[in-house]
């Protein structure tokens, strides 16, 4: 069932992804416990502006409900949500995609944004209206950072 | 586990800045040593807590010593313009708040049952609207705005007359509408981030988020000073705040959806004391 995701995923990406151009949000396919198998610009991420944007508050801001210390020179870190200490051991490329883009395919109902939805909450404020919390590069560079957050 | 973690880090990093100090959770609130205020109380039936728990438990011991001690809370000079405003004749009509209501103790309890419901409106009637329908209908005078300056000090005054007493206000009859309103306005995920209120105050109460130590979002303790803004907060002042940290676009205050709203979160604090006028940060 997994592989027949994957294939179809794929095959989507692959038709989308040849005129080089980032996937719309709304035309991201998630697997069935909320991965999303292929990049979405089709360009390696950076874990080092990954790193940036996890601590810039308007940005990833991933450190307000998350403790992490590969960035502990950073003040206040939350727990709203699990430490990232070791997700880069926990889950794989295609998961930690999907949870940054939207988490509440793999986690039902969780309080953790949607970095890369279009169609956002009710009463969205005009200026943030129709745009999605971060870039689909953006992503790309965030999901490159956690794979460096490895168990030790 | 996680406050462990979370306390370590503190204690290692950032022993020098205070406003990460821990907070003082198991702090009981006295003030001028002779006013014992229940800032926790038994979740009333049906409650989605466990247990209510007021917002300054959450907050550092330098702040919850700004309220243990009127001498202490800044609050206090905005009473002060309140008992001004009370005195002073003001509109058409040549009357002050005083010409009526000789004594502004005589508003003892009223903050406990606000928001209620008007029958002649058919609105919810919070402290701003009293004041202001005095204003306008028996004063001859302009109505204040929701959350400047007067008015403020004029609830932060009202509300004093309570503190001590236990938020109760009614949730059925005439006002089960306006309530169920509130209800789903709590638990409606709004703004870029999608969050709900009870997402905050109702899942993670009790953890950080970034900076801030999330309350239960209570709001026995209005109006409240800020040290953030250093003058006197509306509830819908905070709603909108709230709303407008999740990216979404806030209603309007006095609207009827903050009306409603404001009914469900006291609603949510009934039992705990009337802190008012209490300090936060
Ligand atoms: C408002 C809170 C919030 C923010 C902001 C947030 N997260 Fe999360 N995150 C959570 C919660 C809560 C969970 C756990 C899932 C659940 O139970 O809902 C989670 C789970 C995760 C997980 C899985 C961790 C594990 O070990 O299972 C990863 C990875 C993750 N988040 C990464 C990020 C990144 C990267 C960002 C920023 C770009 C971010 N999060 C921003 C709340 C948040
Ligand atoms: C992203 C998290 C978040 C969301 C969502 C949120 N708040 Fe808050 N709220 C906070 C933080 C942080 C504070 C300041 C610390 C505290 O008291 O929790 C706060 C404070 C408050 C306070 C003041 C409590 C006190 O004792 O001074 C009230 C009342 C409040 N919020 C109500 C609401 C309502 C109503 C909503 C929904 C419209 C809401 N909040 C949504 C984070 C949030």
């Amino acid at each position: 069932m997994l592989l027949r995701v994957f294939i179809a995923i794929t095959a989507t990406l692959i038709s989308t992804s040849a005129f080089a151009e980032d996937t719309a949000p709304d035309a991201v396919s998630f697997g069935e416990d909320g991965e999303v198998m292929a990049s979405l610009t089709g360009v390696v991420g950076d874990p080092v502006a990954g790193r940036k944007l996890s601590i810039n508050r308007k940005l990833g801001n991933c450190l307000a409900c998350h403790v992490n210390d590969d960035a502990s020179s950073e003040l206040f870190h939350g727990e709203v949500g699990p430490e990232l200490n070791g997700v880069g051991s926990r889950w794989d490329t295609a998961q930690l995609r999907g949870i940054v883009v939207s988490s509440r395919n793999t986690f039902e109902g969780t309080i953790m944004p949607s970095f890369y939805r279009a169609k956002n909450g009710v009463r969205t404020l005009k200026k943030f209206e129709g745009k999605t919390i971060l870039s689909a590069q953006q992503v790309e560079d965030v999901v490159a950072y956690l794979l460096t957050l490895k168990e030790e | 586990m996680k406050k462990f973690t979370r306390t370590l880090t503190c204690v290692l990093a950032l022993c020098t800045i205070t406003t990460l100090a821990v907070a003082n959770e198991d702090a009981e609130l006295i003030i001028n040593e002779e006013l014992n205020i229940s800032t926790k109380s038994a979740a009333p039936a049906g409650s989605a807590l466990d247990e209510l728990v007021s917002g300054w438990r959450f907050r550092i011991k330098e702040t919850q010593a700004l309220q243990m001690d009127d001498f202490d809370n800044p609050s206090f000079i905005f009473i002060e313009q309140g008992e001004e405003l009370f005195a002073k004749v003001d509109g058409s009509e040549g009357k002050a708040c005083a010409s009526c209501h000789e004594d502004v103790a005589s508003f003892k309890g009223l903050r406990t049952a606000l928001p209620r419901h008007n029958a002649s409106s058919g609105k919810l009637d919070t402290m701003e609207t009293l004041v202001n329908n005095c204003r306008t209908e028996r004063m001859g005078a302009e109505p204040w705005k929701w959350s400047k300056g007067k008015m403020t000090a004029m609830t932060s005054l009202i509300s004093l007359q309570s503190r001590g007493m236990p938020m109760n206000v009614k949730v059925d009859g005439n006002v089960a509408g306006a309530y169920k309103m509130g209800e789903e306005l709590y638990y409606t995920r709004v703004g870029q981030l999608e969050m709900s209120c009870a997402n905050c105050h109702e899942d993670n109460y009790g953890n950080m988020i970034r900076a801030d130590h999330l309350s239960q979002g209570q709001i026995n303790g209005f109006p409240t000073y800020r040290l953030k803004n250093a003058k006197m907060n509306s509830i819908h002042g905070r709603f909108k705040g709230c709303m407008k940290n999740i990216r979404a676009t806030p209603y309007k205050e006095g609207s009827e959806e903050f009306r409603a709203l404001e009914l469900y979160v006291a609603s949510r604090g009934n039992g705990l004391s009337v802190e008012s006028p209490s300090v936060r940060n």
